[in-house]
């Protein structure tokens, strides 16, 4: 019986099912992908005398960056830097510190369904309202200063944080958590042997790329008057002082990369 | 001691994993349960301890229901039963000490356990397991540095260090070669001998079982089909038990060790 279905199959052609089976449904779908993708194309509008004066002001911004000036505004600069860096470790320290309850609470695999609810619900506000926005916001309640942008990259961290925790709590391996449970271990107990150990890693190394984030994102909160060296910088840029706005680029560059490589040398330690 | 009465698992799928199991565990005693892959042996060892919540019956341990429990007695309930699983199940990141020692977790309070301020009875306990299972010397190395031996004897000292009643194994041997899957087994009998435990072992290597425990309970789609000494396991029994087979080569195959064994 099944000899007879092998010969008809045998010497006839192989290849891997479609993603999408039906021909008609396929087609239109890559007809209507590539029609859309060029009427898309065709409504941006391009000035090209506008691009073309533009290129001089551009290269100047450019030619900057042989000649930054670190010193005619070193003050400015250093206390941008300074505000910046305390409220990126400031909102770091304070959204971790929130965002692992979150994080506990967001992960159907350890919270009953009411919290988890609760929890994914903040998540959601969270990562619905980007820095900017509420940036704005803030300044608007509390004035311009850095309190506004320390509290924007908190809540902010909240949301990133929480829900990569949470799905990395979600992803565990359970039988290593159902045995400290089968020990009769109370709750905070199975988190503390069961569950922290599996996610630890994952944990300080995603605090570390947010902190990196927090201190990027606390160069352009500066722009909406929420503090930091973003204040600095679009001083500098209303001013034309390219060469000064190139050294606070510079300089900002300079950090995140020293924090990236920081950030690796600690994930590889706890792994 | 272990009493199951019309113990019954049906899973939300509506699968019947367990279909009224009624068994008894007298003090002491270590028995086999064998059967097929998705004959509920799994599920009968995780409702005994509620990992799984039975869905309804009894379980009687010292005249204690179990299934009826609330958290808190729960928790009491689960530090006289201690279990050893199919991976190890060791949490991987923290150290040998600290998977040993997370076995008294059901006993010490939050703090101690967070700040790994063990009674120092406990920690001598550890140490004493360790070196029984002859692992004194790894000690402070992280449990997955350990290969799929020394990881079951940690946890086989995990399981011990609750000071239980009943041991519930799962699998103990599943991930090992033959040669270490025998030695643990024998661990295992050993110690259970050593302290008067009473053991239920899932095991699906028959000639395993047969080598190591008194008495063989077999499964069958959620069934006891077999309940009896392990040289009543005849190829007609064991066809019953999993299916049709020839099963002479794996009764004669336990003879021909247990010679070898003798030789040794």
């Amino acid at each position: 019986m099944s000899h007879r279905e092998l010969d008809d199959m045998l010497g006839t052609k192989w290849r891997k099912p479609r993603f999408v089976p039906n021909p008609y449904l396929r087609w239109t779908l890559t007809v209507g992908f590539i029609a859309y993708l060029i009427a898309a194309y065709m409504t941006i509008d391009v000035n090209w005398a506008r691009v073309y004066e533009g290129l001089d002001r551009g290269a100047q911004f450019v030619l900057a960056f042989t000649k930054p000036d670190f010193v005619s505004r070193a003050g400015d600069i250093w206390s941008g830097l300074l505000e910046s860096v305390v409220m990126t470790v400031a909102a770091s320290v304070v959204g971790i510190l929130i965002s692992i309850p979150i994080g506990l609470g967001a992960a159907r695999n350890i919270a009953p369904m009411p919290i988890y609810l609760i929890c994914r619900g903040i998540v959601a506000i969270s990562r619905a309202l980007q820095e900017i926005i509420v940036a704005i916001l803030l300044v608007a309640i509390f004035g311009f200063g850095p309190l506004a942008g320390f509290l924007t990259l908190s809540f902010a961290t909240i949301g990133f944080l929480s829900k990569l925790l949470a799905e990395d709590i979600e992803s565990m391996d359970k039988v290593q958590a159902e045995a400290i449970r089968a020990s009769g271990a109370r709750w905070m107990q199975w988190i503390n042997y069961g569950v922290q150990p599996q996610v630890m890693p994952r944990l300080v190394g995603l605090s570390m790329y947010r902190i990196d984030i927090n201190f990027r994102e606390s160069a352009i909160l500066g722009l909406v008057g929420a503090g930091g060296i973003g204040a600095t910088l679009n001083t500098a840029f209303d001013r034309y002082e390219y060469d000064t706005a190139a050294a606070i680029l510079l300089l900002i560059i300079g950090i995140v990369m020293a924090l990236e490589y920081l950030s690796g040398i600690i994930r590889a330690r706890v792994q | 001691m272990l009493r199951l009465k019309k113990l019954v698992k049906t899973y939300k799928t509506g699968d019947q994993a367990l279909k009224s199991i009624d068994l008894d565990v007298p003090k002491g005693q270590v028995l086999a349960l064998i059967g097929p892959s998705g004959a509920g042996k799994s599920t009968m060892i995780r409702c005994i301890n509620r990992l799984v919540e039975p869905t309804s019956g009894e379980i009687l341990l010292d005249d204690v229901d179990l299934s009826k429990l609330g958290s808190g007695a729960l928790r009491k309930a689960r530090r006289e039963m201690g279990m050893i699983f199919q991976e190890y199940a060791l949490v991987e990141r923290l150290t040998v000490m600290e998977n040993v020692l997370s076995g008294r977790l059901g006993y010490v309070g939050f703090w101690r356990s967070f700040l790994r301020k063990y009674p120092q009875s406990d920690v001598d306990e550890a140490f004493r397991l360790l070196d029984r299972v002859g692992l004194l010397h790894m000690a402070d190395k992280r449990a997955d540095e350990l290969s799929g031996g020394q990881r079951q004897r940690v946890g086989i000292c995990r399981a011990l260090i609750q000071n239980p009643k009943l041991l519930l194994v799962d699998e103990p041997t599943a991930s090992l070669d033959p040669k270490t899957s025998r030695q643990i087994m024998r661990l295992i009998t050993e110690l259970c001998q050593e302290r008067g435990l009473a053991a239920i072992i899932n095991i699906h290597d028959v000639a395993l079982a047969q080598m190591f425990v008194p008495r063989v309970v077999g499964l069958r789609f959620g069934e006891i089909v077999y309940d009896g000494l392990p040289t009543g396991l005849t190829p007609d029994k064991l066809t019953e038990i999993y299916g049709e087979e020839d099963w002479e080569a794996t009764i004669e195959k336990v003879d021909d060790e247990d010679e070898i064994e003798a030789a040794e």
